[in-house]
């Protein structure tokens, strides 16, 4: 990766940890870290902070590095670069060089180009206006079948001067948002569904570290139902590292609510029990809120009226990223993030068994409460906790 | 304890056999086809194999060819005879409660231009013989009907079927899917009257990815591989040394052990189907009667308690059986067989199928009837889930 003089490395933009003021070393110290665990198998390779810019050193496999900085949070862009000291002629040899590979890859002759100079080092001279007609003379005479055209260039060379320069012609997009943990720790309620993996990701996108309860009940559902929830964490943990899931065994409270409760209001009930299971162990791991799948009139359970009840049994705000998303753009993002294919593997979940025929849309709380009260709440989730189980999951090999 | 019920679906291999086919892999790699010594060795070993097989149906080593399975010899057959039939005519017949492998194959040939009759039978899985014989036409080339239904054990009267089909040059030719019956049924060639059969190895505790097509000798199919002379040019491919010999050796055991293994399953089957039938409210047998059939397949219905339930419940206390065959169990929540033998969606959908092997025990069985009745007492109150 070292030609000498001249490094090979990758810039990282992000955008809108540059607007959080003080906040800003917070959140680099968050993206770095991120980056770092992104990049952590391999040996020696570095992520480097300086002057609110951060550069990715020495990765062995740079291809592969490339599509895992693609999935750090907080990312926008990811710039294969070169950086060379301020001198003019290593600049003019890196530019030349750079210029030859975008050559390569695009055999249109002749290929269109621009130079875009930035200079936050006044130090330097020439300046910006100055070094790119240089740069740009520079790379008609040696490089074949070019042509200027400032308007619309198929490559545009980015120079930048700082206590170095740093040259690229490409940009890969990032998953933007935020690093994750900068807005702290959440408990996700993982279905086996559709929904639950894309509310995962869109609250971890905005800076929520994720771990993830998981409620099934044996026997009413079977191993395979476990697994493909062990791994819709795994393919979420491929956006942040790993990932903590808590298997609680509901078959107890389930069997109870559907021995003492009226049919109609069965699934209220059970998430209302869910509700109280989660906020128990959110608490326990330092998360401060619950993300669900949960979307507005989607289901029985998913009226306004339903949310109400349901939320009144949590102890801590629900976020629900996709309260408001249409069916079709939830499964666009699913595939995107490619938890689809999980999520429609053919077992059952805990959900979708236990489903009354005509469930209640427009419950009040105060028949609902009327029904828990013939239930033992307390020793239910208590027992619910006890048989409850954690384990950390990790990305299946990149590839 | 431990009871795995569901040798349906497949069998444990047995230790000799994994043995003979470890020191195979790695000591007798050589491909059947190669020139050289190692090749001639390979080729003695599936030669071996071919007179146990051969030895098993009662026919000339040369009839039997060697398949990656059941499947693949039910498509031998079918799609292999009709092909090479389809000059005289284009007509199959079949029955509604054949396994997926032989049913799929019938729609293709449908999709093809052929014309498939599903014969019905009756509340014990038994063919009806006077449909058969109404449906034969002059340009029928194949009928197709497994000797022991997979999922609820019927044995249909292939010997009477044979007879039916007569001894005339352009009389259909017999197919039969004897899967299920290896090491349980005699399944000797002059004994069923059978022109193809299908065997694998995998239910009589061999490897699995190994199965055999039995073709009466005059019989030319059109193969459904090329690139190859194995397996008489009716199966390109370098063949599966190891698990053709570990099938060879599985056989010739099943075979060897069926008279006394028929009896000791048949008499777990009996104190099951008796014991739960008595001990659980309900409780009914699907199929044939529990004292025909085939001596290894009980096929349960318990009242509200869907099958999947009730495996998942038996595999968290060590017993495993299953809902209907393993292939189709995932994809499909109801049974195609446990419908055509006219039971309700419901009452197919709250079945399980225990299916033996002469390895299972007594004390195995004993601990599953416990099981079975405690899982049925603790969640017959789920009304159907």
């Amino acid at each position: 990766m070292n030609d000498g003089p001249v490094d090979r490395l990758f810039l990282i933009h992000y955008g809108e940890i540059g607007l959080k003021g003080e906040n800003r070393e917070f959140f680099e110290r968050k993206l770095q870290a991120g980056l770092q665990r992104a990049l952590a198998p391999w040996k020696g390779v570095s992520v480097e902070r300086r002057h609110g810019r951060l550069y990715i050193l020495n990765a062995p496999d740079p291809d592969a590095a490339l599509r895992r900085l693609q999935r750090v949070f907080g990312v926008v862009a990811v710039s294969p670069a070169v950086r060379v000291p301020l001198d003019l002629e290593a600049i003019q040899e890196a530019a030349t060089r750079l210029l030859e590979e975008a050559r390569a890859d695009a055999p249109a002759v002749p290929l269109t180009f621009k130079v875009k100079a930035r200079r936050t080092n006044k130090a330097f001279h020439p300046d910006s206006m100055e070094l790119g007609r240089v740069l740009g003379a520079h790379l008609l005479r040696t490089v074949p079948d070019l042509r200027v055209d400032v308007h619309d260039p198929a490559v545009t060379l980015e120079v930048e001067i700082r206590e170095n320069a740093y040259l690229y012609y490409r940009s890969v997009p990032g998953p933007g948002g935020l690093p994750l943990g900068a807005s702290g720790k959440a408990l996700l309620l993982l279905s086996g569904g559709i929904d639950s993996p894309v509310a995962g990701w869109m609250a971890m996108r905005r800076g929520l570290e994720i771990e993830c309860v998981h409620f099934y009940t044996p026997p009413f559902t079977g191993p395979r139902s476990v697994e493909k929830v062990e791994d819709l964490c795994r393919q979420l943990a491929t956006w942040g590292g790993r990932i903590r899931l808590h298997l609680a065994r509901f078959s107890d409270v389930q069997k109870a609510i559907w021995e003492e409760s009226p049919e109609d209001l069965r699934v209220i009930l059970m998430r209302r029990f869910m509700m109280r299971v989660a906020s128990e162990i959110a608490r326990q791991q330092g998360a401060a809120a619950l993300v669900t799948g949960e979307n507005l009139g989607q289901v029985a359970s998913q009226t306004v009226e339903s949310l109400t009840v349901i939320e009144a049994a949590a102890s801590l705000i629900v976020l629900r990223p996709l309260l408001t998303w249409d069916k079709a753009e939830i499964i666009r993002k699913a595939r995107e993030i490619e938890t689809y294919d999980i999520s429609i593997r053919p077992y059952e979940d805990c959900c979708t068994l236990f489903v009354p025929r005509h469930p209640r849309t427009r419950p009040e709380l105060a028949e609902v409460e009327q029904a828990e009260a013939k239930l033992p709440v307390q020793a239910l989730v208590r027992g619910c906790l006890e048989q409850t189980e954690s384990t950390v999951l990790k990305p299946p090999e990149w590839t | 304890m431990q009871a795995y019920l569901d040798n349906a679906a497949t069998t444990p291999v047995l230790p000799e056999v994994a043995d003979l086919m470890r020191d195979i892999m790695v000591n007798n790699y050589g491909n059947p086809s190669s020139l050289h010594r190692l090749g001639l060795e390979a080729e003695k070993l599936l030669d071996r194999a071919r007179e146990r097989l051969a030895a098993v149906l009662g026919c000339t080593p040369p009839e039997v060819i060697f398949t990656s399975g059941g499947t693949e010899a039910n498509a031998l057959a079918i799609r292999g005879a009709a092909w090479a039939r389809h000059a005289e005519g284009r007509h199959l017949i079949t029955t509604r409660i054949e396994h997926p492998s032989v049913l799929q194959t019938c729609r293709m040939l449908e999709q093809e231009g052929w014309e498939v009759t599903y014969l019905d039978v009756d509340a014990t899985g038994t063919v009806n013989l006077a449909q058969l014989e109404r449906a034969l036409r002059p340009t029928t080339v194949l009928v197709t009907i497994h000797y022991v239904n997979n999922e609820v054990g019927t044995v249909q009267p292939i010997s009477t079927i044979a007879g039916i089909l007569g001894t005339g040059r352009r009389r259909p030719w017999l197919h039969v899917d004897a899967v299920q019956a290896l090491g349980k049924l005699p399944v000797a060639v002059a004994e069923l009257g059978a022109d193809l059969i299908s065997l694998s190895a995998h239910k009589v505790h061999g490897p699995k990815g190994t199965g055999a097509l039995y073709a009466r000798r005059g019989i030319r199919l059109r193969p459904l591989l090329a690139g190859g002379e194995q397996e008489f040019g009716l199966r390109a491919g370098t063949e599966n040394v190891a698990g053709i010999a570990g099938f060879g050796l599985a056989a010739e055991l099943a075979e060897r052990s069926r008279p006394a293994a028929a009896e000791h399953m048949r008499r777990l089957k009996a104190e099951m189907s008796t014991r739960l039938m008595a001990e659980v409210p309900g409780c009914r047998v699907n199929g044939p009667p529990p004292d025909q059939g085939a001596p290894h397949i009980l096929n349960l219905r318990l009242p509200g308690i869907r099958g999947e339930t009730m495996v998942h419940y038996l595999e968290e206390r060590g017993v495993y059986v299953s809902t209907t065959s393993a292939c189709a169990s995932r994809r499909h929540p109801v049974s195609h067989v446990l419908l055509a033998l006219g039971l309700s969606e419901e009452e197919a959908a709250c079945s399980i199928r225990i299916s033996l092997s002469r390895l299972n025990t007594m004390e195995e069985v004993a601990y599953a009837i416990g099981q079975i009745r405690q899982g049925a007492a603790e969640l017959g109150r789920f009304g159907g889930r």
